[in-house]
């Protein structure tokens, strides 16, 4: 029987008197592309942070690809990776340089032709071989993205993927996502702010207030149960406390 | 479902190639940065310069020194190996932490023990570029050579290294737990022990009370024991056995110190905040 590829149960984080996440419980099927959202301070970039080891859990259980994440992290992460616009590659190496490293980290076999599959991918070919800190943001985003796909995640965790991108840029990412994801069946939790990035991309959504999620359910569910008109409208709603939510 | 091949099918074990990603990371920033390289030659081989004039006026008034002229300069040259092990270890783990990329290394099966035995063997590296320009500059200048110090280099070495590592290891600890406001422990704290490592003077000058302290370092046997072989052309391995147990219990200090750090900011998400 297949798991889901991400289970969730009472997860909660204190950091001394704040609780940060408070025993959230959730599923994200594989194969499917589902969406964190939440204002800032809701509690999104711990929830990634803990899915991903970097941050302890103060309690509850995260199984990853049908592992747990407490004893079997080992085993998880060569499978899975991220990337956030809060998180640098280091500046002064090239773009080559970076996913050469990242290529040993994860051990991959044949690495000089997963990196040039990578760069004509992502279309990195006329600044490959520049300092990554010389790069445009928008460039800087495709080459975080090639660095998260450097080991062909089955599970791409992102931190808001079109964060300070132009209108162009944005959507070259979330098209070359769209086809990521239908190519090799991946599953992706994103956290965004982008409402028209996440009504595209999502199959579901998970809206989170005050490390708690608050409501759940298909983009077009959740904006029909509102009497909204898109996505941002419900998310303002849940936000200001109003409307629905405030019942 | 994925098309690419994964070198190792158990991450458990160690491995090689992320240790080797680690150094390769470090290569790669070197290379490209003479800046660096400059810096990292620039301080020994200016020790060195000033001690080597140093030596030659002492040669004419101190018949301690005139008993074995390299004396000073071989004590410069082996300190500096303990400043730059240390150095090697904490300033990598520095460009992580200044360049926000410790998050995206620990997202990878890098273990935190492979991610130090990378910096070991960069403070290798940094220690050789650091220091090597020195040794032989000093050749031509003042025809000293550490080498003819002979077989007894290399435990002096390796103690030093190791000396270097643990306190290394104990200050990227401390950058863990307190961030950038405790930088500048990596470019202080070695030099909290140099009174009392007994570099330039034997340990029984200092005071009585001062020396039962100073032999806790183990740069203190290694000095004695590079005296010994100066001036008497002996060897003293109980110097050097000295050295192995003190060197052990400052690398398991270190790595205790480094674990606990990391541990902890595994727990409060320093790993993902850097910074001030």
């Amino acid at each position: 029987m297949a798991h889901p590829a991400i289970e969730v149960v009472g997860l909660t984080k204190r950091f001394e008197k704040v609780t940060a996440v408070d025993g959230l419980t959730f599923e994200v099927q594989a194969g499917t592309t589902v969406a964190l959202l939440g204002g800032n301070g809701a509690g999104k970039t711990t929830t990634l942070a803990m899915l991903l080891g970097l941050l302890e859990p103060t309690a509850g259980e995260i199984r990853v690809l049908g592992r747990d994440m407490r004893h079997e992290r080992a085993h998880v992460l060569p499978r899975m990776n991220f990337s956030s616009p809060y998180v640098d590659l280091p500046h002064r190496l090239s773009t080559r340089q970076n996913l050469k490293i990242y290529g040993y980290l994860y051990g991959i076999v044949d690495i000089d032709v997963r990196i040039t599959s990578l760069i004509e991918d992502l279309d990195l070919v006329g600044f490959a071989d520049r300092p990554v800190g010389s790069l445009s943001a928008g460039q800087r985003t495709r080459v975080a993205l090639a660095k998260a796909l450097i080991n062909e995640p089955e599970l791409l965790l992102l931190d808001e993927p079109t964060a300070s991108l132009d209108p162009d840029t944005g959507d070259w990412v979330r098209s070359y996502l769209e086809a990521y994801q239908r190519r090799l069946g991946a599953t992706i939790l994103l956290a965004s702010h982008n409402m028209g990035e996440v009504e595209r991309l999502c199959r579901h959504v998970l809206v989170m207030r005050q490390g708690r999620i608050v409501d759940r359910g298909a983009p077009e569910d959740l904006i029909s149960r509102y009497g909204r008109d898109n996505l941002e409208q419900v998310f303002l709603d849940i936000a200001r406390q109003q409307g629905l939510a405030a019942e | 479902m994925t098309s690419i091949r994964l070198r190792q099918k158990s991450p458990v074990g160690l491995s090689f190639g992320r240790i080797g990603a680690i150094v390769l990371r470090h290569y790669y920033l070197l290379k490209g940065s003479w800046t660096r390289i400059v810096e990292l030659a620039y301080w020994p081989t200016m020790q060195m310069i000033i001690w080597g004039f140093t030596t030659q006026f002492f040669i004419g008034h101190s018949s301690w020194v005139a008993r074995a002229t390299g004396v000073l300069l071989a004590a410069v040259l082996l300190w500096d190996i303990v400043f730059r092990a240390q150095l090697g270890i904490t300033v990598s783990f520095l460009e992580e932490h200044w360049s926000r990329n410790l998050a995206n290394l620990f997202v990878t099966p890098l273990k935190p023990t492979e991610f130090a035995l990378g910096l070991m063997v960069m403070s290798i590296i940094r220690t050789a570029i650091g220091v090597g320009p020195a040794v032989l500059l000093a050749i031509p200048l003042y025809h000293f050579s550490i080498f003819d110090l002979g077989l007894p280099l290399i435990p002096f070495f390796t103690c030093l290294m190791i000396m270097g590592w643990g306190i290394g290891l104990a200050v990227c600890g401390l950058i863990l737990r307190f961030g950038a406001g405790a930088e500048s422990f990596a470019w202080a704290t070695v030099f909290g022990f140099a009174p009392i490592s007994g570099i330039y003077y034997p340990i029984s000058t200092l005071p009585g009370w001062l020396q039962p302290v100073a032999w806790l370092t183990p740069a203190a046997y290694v000095f004695e024991g590079m005296r010994a072989v100066m001036y008497e052309g002996v060897f003293r391995w109980d110097l050097l056995a000295g050295a192995l147990i003190v060197d052990g219990v400052y690398i398991i200090i270190g790595i205790v110190l480094f674990f606990v750090a990391f541990r902890w900011a595994r727990r409060q998400g320093k790993l993902l905040q850097q910074g001030e």
